[in-house]
């Protein structure tokens, strides 16, 4: 049979998208059997501690890092934009409102995907390639639940104070080079800060946090355990993590900001 | 009693089990040998239900592994993985006393780590490994903790694949008779899977040679050496000249 050019195009086009639907699938049912474990006995709390402490604890320096950077710059775009028309007294409210809403938790949950999904899946690839995975079961141990479950509990529960101290770190970098760099007077910059700050500003910020955090642990222990044999299984794995999350942060925060912010 | 009834397993092409069929008693020990690569592993995580079989039935005491209570059958096991398997975030001890740590019948943590370190003396390591973590051993010593580990429940039924690999001769010697010593004293059933043919004689009561995917040959140790097998006689010889390819 020869194939007509056009089926042969929708084959080709095809076959990546049913790929990637039977891959959603799966993580989906992953996610499924995570959170049906969360809930349930036996809890592994010393599991829980260890995480919460990996993945929020010592994230705090990379997050921090990047959220005074990004302040400062953006105080210097405001500024440099806000002044083409005369709307220089925007910055320190738009700063804080930019950092709150967008950059506090996309860049601080780019970073962790890099730095947690990525550890996470080394950690448990490693374990999946060492039989480590098969000697939990044949120890009565749940994989799922001894692993993925603190890990992902613990980074929901970390992200969001990770993006509120990230928040307050930018806004500081936007002041620091307000009152250094661009005249701004430190008492009216926090004033402005304040003042047209609203809660949902850093609420919907928060809740973004703990999403993404989801997404980061969801991803690391997916393809941790989904790991192919050998180094470069667990390479390959690792990279699949911090792409698939990063991308799917991305995704999330684009629908996220279309529920919250449009009426 | 474990019986494994017409076990199929392939990896995409790779045919590993092609219909392997064997019994093992209650209370003995079967030692399985075969060349490397021929799926001894891939044989004894099929019965763990690690592995699931593409075609074939594994029962234990008559009732198919595939259908019963998980946790209750794996209480009955202990398996010591091929390359140790320990975990690397906890110490030994804590290995070792992984399963004793948890469940219902759970020790409190100083009975568990002094149970951990009788094991560990039963395995020939000193009590000041206890405290290590597993890559702060040789891999003859994290053997002999994935070992300790293994037999730490008491388990009914005890899985040993490749357990003197990498010990020396005299260490060999104390594993392969503790390994006697647990299925003789504790009435314990065991599988295991060796290469050096001194483990054979010092452990089995039965043997069976995995080859081809199927059992080549199965019968009491004491039968090994007069069978007319050439595939049995090759392998107990280590002859390089046989019907078993070199290049596999
Ligand atoms: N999880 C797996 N995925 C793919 N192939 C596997 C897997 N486990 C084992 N195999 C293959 O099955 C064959 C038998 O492996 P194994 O049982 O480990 O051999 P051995 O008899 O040396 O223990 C090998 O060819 C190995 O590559
Ligand atoms: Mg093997």
């Amino acid at each position: 049979m020869i194939a007509h050019p056009l089926a042969s195009l929708l084959a080709n086009l095809g076959r990546p998208v049913l790929q990637a639907l039977a891959a959603l699938g799966r993580v989906t049912l992953f996610a499924g059997a995570i959170l049906g474990h969360i809930l349930r006995p036996p809890f592994y709390l010393r599991e829980l501690g260890t995480s919460l402490l990996q993945i929020g604890w010592f994230s705090l320096p990379v997050v921090g890092l990047t959220a005074i950077f990004t302040g400062g710059a953006l105080a210097l775009q405001i500024y440099a934009g806000g002044s083409r028309f005369n709307a220089e007294a925007v910055v320190p409210s738009i700063v804080a409102i930019g950092m709150a809403r967008e950059l506090g938790p996309v860049l601080g949950g780019l970073m962790v995907a890099a730095r947690v999904a990525s550890s996470i899946a080394a950690e448990i690839g490693t374990m999946k390639v060492t039989e480590q995975i098969d000697a939990l079961v044949t120890l009565s141990t749940n994989p799922l639940k001894y692993l993925a479950v603190p890990r992902v509990v613990a980074a929901t529960l970390a992200m969001p104070v990770l993006v509120a101290t990230g928040d307050a770190i930018g806004i500081m970098g936007g002041w620091l080079v307000g009152i250094t760099r661009l005249d701004f007077n430190s008492a009216t910059y926090l004033k402005n800060t304040v003042d047209f700050l609203e809660p949902w500003d850093i609420g919907s910020g928060l809740v973004k946090g703990a999403v993404f955090g989801f997404i980061v642990a969801l991803m690391g222990c997916y393809h941790g355990m989904n790991s192919a044999r050998g180094a470069q299984g667990v390479g390959a794995a690792t990279k699949s993590a911090v792409v698939s999350a990063s991308v799917l942060i991305l995704a999330a925060n684009y629908i996220l900001t279309e529920v919250f912010f449009t009426s | 009693m474990i019986t494994l009834t017409d076990v199929h397993k392939a990896f995409g092409p790779n045919k590993v089990l092609q219909g392997v069929t064997l019994t093992i008693p209650s209370g003995t020990s079967m030692v399985i040998i075969g060349g490397s690569g021929t799926g001894k592993s891939v044989l004894l995580k099929s019965v763990l239900g690690l592995v699931r079989p593409d075609k074939g039935t594994i029962t234990l005491d008559e009732v198919d592994v595939t259908r019963t209570d998980r946790d209750a059958f794996l209480a009955r096991f202990g398996m010591l993985f091929q390359g140790g398997a320990l975990f690397d975030s906890l110490r030994v001890w804590e290995n070792v006393a992984f399963r004793l740590m948890r469940g219902p019948k759970a020790l409190p943590k100083p009975q568990a780590r002094d149970a951990a370190i009788e094991k560990l003396r039963r395995v020939g390591l000193k009590p000041d490994t206890a405290d290590l973590f597993p890559a702060e051993l040789s891999g003859g010593m994290q053997k002999r903790v994935g070992l300790a580990r293994a037999i730490a429940a008491e388990p009914e039924i005890i899985f040993f694949d490749e357990p003197t690999t990498g010990l020396d001769p005299i260490m060999a010697g104390v594993i392969n008779d503790l390994i006697r010593e647990i299925v003789t004293e504790m009435g314990a059933t065991a599988m295991t899977i060796t290469h050096d043919m001194s483990s054979v004689r010092a452990i089995a009561d039965t043997v069976a040679m995995l080859h081809g995917g199927v059992i080549r040959w199965t019968g009491p140790v004491g039968e090994m050496d007069a069978t007319p097998d050439p595939y049995v006689q090759q392998f107990i010889h280590g002859r390089a000249d046989g019907p078993i390819e070199s290049v596999r």
